[in-house]
């Protein structure tokens, strides 16, 4: 009887009072929705940032092989022959978050195809080479694992070298170029990157690693190893592990002594992470500002209808219903109010993040269930405080202070 | 449903009632040693001009206040004893209130204004319905009515809905505060005329007014003034 009373009571007063309750509800819908909207719009955005830093390549380990050193003279960095593919499959197969490993046997040198000739970078490598570096094709395919393991005589071309030995905007697939007096058959062309650092990539021919080392280079070794850790943030670790890994594997047990050394990008990874840093702020605060004006709303709306409320408290104390009854019923009342107008909000603040997304192709909105519930759980708390609290207040005073609150 | 049987017994039993308001260093005192009683089926005007204690007086009948010092029976019941909540019950089951400003729910239909007072009682909707009706129709309200929502009706309409709730739970006593302090002349004749007629018909009915003409209804009237009864006189016109 009670808990029946009290939900008959509760959705007759709401619907009684429909501007009221529709006012309240708007105040939490709009709050709510808000929140999302806002930080879905500014998550969209930061993974759109984050997504172009990754692009440059901030998660890349270069590994060379250290400066040989003989008796006190060094001769510099890069300049021995430590390095194996053997070291590279061990970096691949024994150490965790690590996207690609490419080993990279490369040496500059003349190649001629049809009546033209340049001199150019040839790297050889494996297919991970297109993941760590970022490489897109722009026709045919990148070097494949199986064209690797059958030392294939086979090339990518990067985009300038395409235009000097073929024409600009060429289609060179299945033509046949000449290096080192070694035939090799065009099988793609990169897109074209812009310079990277000294190595321009687009100034470039990719062939397999193997082929590079029995017909060009005569090497038995690799000139550096580049790595793609999973993620930026372990980009440490996985520096750290692969440092541990040669240092055994080449028997050296003072690092002091290594025959590799490690870099990263650095600057590109501290540029990322400020910035990934600003956007944290941006979006706490713009949560933080929608939070606070929903609520504000939320409470105004609650406080507003008190005067009314009051002298219908003070009555319905005067006719003899007891207290626990009427703080029952403006729970129930508060908490209907701000479960409906959250559960409205959230939908709202969805369909307006998918809206946002629609119109703005470049922007693409990331709902979080973070948000989802912080809005939800902030507006329906201020909702159910200022709506409560001062009914309840009411109900404690005596019914004749509350038949005469102005 | 709503009449009861006539049965002569002390309905109101005041004993040294005080009332002290204390603020600050302050005191005021309202209600000084007063005492006196209301027999079942009486129609009592209690009078007195603004700050003479009668609101206080009527508070403290209504069970909406307690009293600082003496004693106050009820229908037999000690009152000044009790709870918060004891209080409440009480106000439900015996005294039915008529106010000035009538305190209708808002937007709210006559009928379920008239059923307000049952609510988380231990009554089918059926039954509140049926006692709701069969008030209002008591109070002389038309049936056609019943529906109508509480701010459509006119105050003299508005007053026979507060009576009507008044009489819900068949109540021990009617306590009316200035229930015509809102109404025109002419209305306030039929108003007071309609609590007559409940009087009539067995109810007993206290009546807090400053009007003497208003007062001139009932057949006794309690004057008070400065916290002390200055008068209590039977009206030998009835």
């Amino acid at each position: 009887m009670i808990i029946t009373d009290i939900l008959k009571e509760t959705s007759w007063s709401l619907s009684a009072n429909k501007v009221r309750s529709g006012l309240t509800i708007l105040g939490i819908v709009i709050g709510i929705a808000s929140v999302i909207t806002m930080v879905a719009i500014g998550q969209g955005a930061q993974a759109s940032i984050a997504s172009s830093i990754q692009s440059i390549g901030s998660n890349l380990i270069i590994v060379r092989p250290g400066a040989q050193k003989s008796g006190g003279v060094s001769s510099g960095a890069g300049s021995s022959a430590t390095l194996t593919n053997d070291d590279a499959s061990a970096i691949k197969n024994e150490i965790a978050n690590i996207a690609a490993v490419a080993p990279e046997d490369s040496k500059r040198a003349q190649v001629t195809a049809k009546g033209t000739n340049t001199n150019t970078q040839i790297v050889g490598t494996v297919a991970d080479y297109a993941v760590v570096r970022s490489i897109v094709m722009e026709s045919g395919t990148f070097v494949t694992e199986n064209a690797v393991k059958a030392n294939a005589k086979v090339a990518v071309l990067g985009a300038t070298t395409r235009d000097d030995l073929f024409g600009a905007g060429s289609d060179p697939v299945g033509k046949i170029i000449r290096i080192k007096n070694v035939d090799f058959d065009v099988i793609g062309v990169t897109v074209a990157k812009g310079g990277s650092g000294f190595t321009n990539p687009d100034d470039s021919i990719y062939i397999p690693i193997t082929s590079s080392q029995h017909f060009i280079t005569g090497n038995t070794f690799v000139s550096t190893i580049s790595v793609a850790a999973s993620d930026q943030s372990s980009m440490a670790d996985v520096q750290n592990n692969i440092s541990d890994l040669l240092l055994k594997r080449h028997n050296i047990s003072d690092p002091e002594q290594a025959d590799f050394s490690l870099t990263n990008q650095a600057d590109i990874i501290a540029t990322a992470s400020s910035i990934t840093g600003t956007f944290t702020i941006l979006l706490s605060s713009i949560a933080g500002i929608s939070l606070l004006v929903g609520g504000i709303g939320i409470m105004n709306m609650m406080l507003t209808t008190v005067t009314e409320r009051t002298r219908e408290i003070g009555l319905r104390k005067a006719v003899g219903i007891k207290k626990a009854y009427i703080n029952m019923q403006f729970l129930a009342e508060a908490v209907a109010l701000t479960f409906f107008g959250g559960f409205l909000g959230v939908v709202l603040g969805w369909g307006a993040s998918l809206l946002v997304s629609k119109l703005v192709p470049s922007l693409t909105t990331q709902v979080s269930m973070s948000s989802v519930l912080l809005a939800f759980g902030v507006s329906t708390a201020v909702g159910i405080v200022f709506g409560f609290y001062p009914a309840r207040r009411a109900a404690n005073l005596s019914p004749m202070e509350a038949l005469r609150y102005e | 449903m709503c009449a009861f049987v006539a049965r002569y017994h002390t309905m109101i039993e005041c004993k040294n009632l005080s009332k002290i308001y204390q603020s600050g260093d302050m005191q005021t005192v309202a209600l000084n040693d007063v005492s006196f009683s209301i027999e079942k089926g009486e129609f009592v005007a209690i009078i007195g001009p603004s700050g003479s204690g009668k609101s206080t007086l009527m508070h403290i009948l209504g069970a909406l206040d307690s009293p600082t010092k003496g004693e106050y029976f009820l229908d037999g019941q000690e009152v000044s004893k009790l709870d918060d909540d004891e209080l409440s019950q009480l106000r439900r089951d015996k005294i039915g209130f008529v106010f000035q400003a009538f305190n209708l729910l808002p937007r709210t239909t006559v009928l379920r204004n008239v059923m307000l007072p049952l609510l988380y009682s231990d009554t089918t909707d059926q039954q509140r319905e049926d006692r709701a009706k069969a008030c209002l129709a008591y109070a002389g309200m038309e049936e056609s009515k019943f529906l109508n929502l509480s701010n459509q009706l006119s105050g003299g309409q508005m007053q026979r809905v507060a009576i009507a709730r008044s009489l819900i739970n068949n109540p021990a006593i009617i306590l009316a505060d200035e229930p015509t302090g809102n109404l025109d002349t002419k209305t306030s004749q039929v108003v007071m005329k309609a609590f007559q007629e409940l009087n009539q018909k067995g109810h007993t009915i206290v009546l807090i007014t400053h009007e003497q003409e208003i007062a001139a209804f009932a057949e006794r009237v309690i004057s008070i003034r400065d916290g002390i009864i200055e008068s209590d006189i039977k009206n030998t016109k009835k």
